[in-house]
């Protein structure tokens, strides 16, 4: 019998279209159709001057973005032979693991809901929400921030944060409970979140971890090898639940990430219960991230882009009396800046993996060639192999414990 | 990677590739590595299993399409006697390309987890259409880039289980990614309410250029060492 699951199906996590060849329930092979979101990303960026691609950036994988345009940045800052100065490094490294608790908590809701367990995914929006304020608060935008630039990170971290106003439907009592922890700087703000945020995860825990149900669901479905994990090209959490200690983070760090102290998870078994553990304690190590990245940058105020002005815009208020802000400020906004010869492929630890960037470019203002290596598309390559001989039902738990987005994976 | 480690790569590629290696670059901290089209099978098989270069992983396989490389829209270098070129008027070969390997490239990130390394494997494609020997059955998850490749740049991969398109529409004409295929594409879709169906039309959007491509020197000099 062959079966078609989505594109338009609640699990399908977005548009996933899944043609199953069934034994009764029982899978013999499954043909994932993808391409439904593409919006090639890639040609587009090939038309726009660099900057102006940091935006598409975020939209790839749409739960994880500034992760994402840390990727881009990191492959033009090669290229430049730019660093950015530390402030902005750690900045980005508490963003990247602000985005990794984002991503995190969006799969847990999503693959709880998609399995039966309807209370998690409350949960988890309630702490999502907080993060996102940071989002908004550090950027404008809850979502799609394009706060990394080439040379830093586009403005400081504000000194306060912003707070809930009494509506029609916010009583001023209300309104004052929920601006409790918001009354210091963002650093405050979120100094609080990481100190309550571990019993948030416990909590979680309490509802999932020994449940009967969820490890029925979860235990010995999907199961991948370590050798097979690395054929089929899973990094991240998807590598590290089947046993393998590898983490970018670690192996290759990048901005300060060498001198931060965290632990890798790992699991033992590669298979659905093993990754939901292995990214439950990245939770965990996240908020230890995020709490060494406050107490730095709360010690070392400073400089959060280069002061190099053909590549970052000059201060607004020098534009009013220096003719050469005025100038770089026009030049950078027309046409941009021009990225020497080369090509570089620059990969960060993404929440799902490994995200890369490759560029090539050949001297222009425009990149030549981009190239996103999304992590999902290789975890979803893998999808036959991983449900077959197993029931219609544990398809559903599968897709889930790959944590596929369709905005990375389709590009 | 370090200047010493790329060194003692390189050894080792030159050692077990032999002839098949054609030239090899480190430059940005990364080592890429080209070989003819024909030899890609054997060297992937090799790098793979090598103790040494033990590349188990391939990260990403990608495209790349040569046609316009040093294009500009925009002469900037050098006046003529009526000043520099205005507007935007298509074609000024600018940089030297420097190619005379072919059109098309397929481009191989690879990644060793035991040895911590990654290696750019590059094959340049001077035939038309494009032909290269798959390297699914050498890295499964090759499958589907090579999928990917097809459908964007039409590479065609000899020896593929499956090579269907998997990200443009069913039944899509045209390779997009393919620097002559317009950014608009050829066709849209909408709905028409007198046939009750979806349709294709041409596209009605105009082709207009927002910021030139210009290629310019701004005194930076490749960074080949970090």
């Amino acid at each position: 019998m062959t079966l078609n699951f989505g594109p338009q199906h609640p699990a399908a996590h977005g548009v996933l279209r899944l043609v199953l060849e069934m034994d009764g329930e029982v899978i013999e092979r499954a043909d994932p159709h993808i391409g439904l979101l593409h919006r090639a990303t890639e040609k587009l960026a090939e038309s726009k001057p660099f900057n102006q691609s940091i935006g598409y950036m975020d939209r790839l994988d749409y739960v994880s973005m500034m992760c994402n345009e840390h990727a881009y940045v990191l492959a033009i800052e090669r290229l430049l032979g730019v660093t950015p100065p530390v402030r902005a490094q750690y900045i980005r490294v508490m963003f990247d693991e602000i985005t990794r608790v984002l991503n995190h908590l969006m799969w847990l809701g999503a693959h709880g809901l998609d399995i039966g367990a309807m209370t998690v995914f409350l949960y988890c929006f309630r702490e999502r929400e907080d993060l996102m304020d940071c989002y908004e608060a550090v950027s404008g935008t809850r979502m799609h921030a394009t706060y990394y630039r080439p040379g830093g990170v586009y403005r400081d971290l504000p000194d306060r944060m912003p707070q809930y106003q009494v509506t029609k439907w916010r009583s001023e009592k209300e309104a004052h409970a929920l601006n409790q922890n918001r009354t210091g700087s963002m650093l405050d703000f979120i100094d609080d979140f990481v100190t309550r945020f571990p019993a948030c995860v416990d909590e979680y825990e309490t509802l999932l971890t020994d449940n009967r149900i969820w490890k029925q669901r979860t235990v010995d479905i999907g199961i991948v090898t370590p050798a097979r994990a690395l054929a089929l090209g899973f990094t991240g959490p998807m590598l590290r639940g089947s046993g393998i200690a590898w983490d970018l983070r670690k192996k290759q760090p990048y901005e300060i990430y060498a001198d931060l102290d965290f632990d890798i998870p790992v699991g033992v078994n590669g298979d659905c219960y093993d990754r939901y553990l292995v990214r439950i304690e990245e939770m965990r190590q996240s908020a230890r991230l995020i709490k060494q990245c406050v107490n730095w940058l709360r010690a070392n105020p400073g400089p959060v882009m280069i002061d190099d002005h053909k590549l970052t815009p000059p201060n607004r208020g020098d534009m009013k009396g220096d003719m050469e802000s005025l100038i770089h400020h026009f030049k950078l906004f027309t046409e941009g800046y021009c990225v020497p010869a080369g090509e570089v492929y620059a990969a960060v630890e993404h929440p799902k993996g490994e995200f890369g960037i490759y560029l090539v470019s050949d001297g222009a203002n425009k990149p030549y060639r981009l190239k996103a290596r999304a992590p999902g598309f290789a975890h979803l390559s893998a999808m036959n192999e991983m449900v077959a001989g197993h029931m219609l039902a544990d398809v559903v738990a599968v897709i889930g414990t790959m944590d596929v987005v369709f905005g990375e994976i389709d590009r | 990677m370090t200047d010493g480690k790329a060194q003692a790569l390189i050894a080792l590629l030159t050692q077990y590739l032999g002839d098949a290696l054609c030239s090899h670059e480190f430059a940005y901290g990364e080592l890429t590595i080209a070989v003819k089209p024909a030899d890609v099978l054997n060297t992937a098989a090799i790098l793979r299993d090598t103790p040494g270069l033990q590349f188990h992983q391939l990260s990403d396989l990608s495209g790349i399409d040569y046609s316009a490389y040093g294009r500009a829209d925009w002469i900037t270098q050098q006046a003529t006697t009526s000043g520099f070129s205005r507007a935007v008027s298509r074609g000024h070969e600018q940089a030297d390309p420097g190619r005379s390997t072919g059109r098309f490239a397929v481009v191989y990130q690879l990644l060793s987890t035991a040895t911590n390394h990654r290696l750019r494997l590059k094959t340049y494609l001077a035939e038309e259409p494009p032909r290269v020997a798959s390297v699914a059955e050498v890295w499964p998850c090759a499958n589907w880039y090579e999928r990917e490749a097809f459908d964007l740049f039409g590479i065609l991969f000899e020896g593929h289980p499956d090579l269907r398109r998997i990200l443009t529409d069913y039944g899509f004409i045209g390779h997009p990614f393919r620097k002559d295929f317009p950014l608009e594409g050829y066709v849209e879709v909408r709905y028409d309410s007198d046939k009750k169906r979806v349709v294709y039309q041409p596209v009605s959007i105009e082709p207009r250029i927002l910021v030139p491509r210009v290629i310019r020197d701004d005194g930076r000099t490749p960074a080949t060492k970090h």
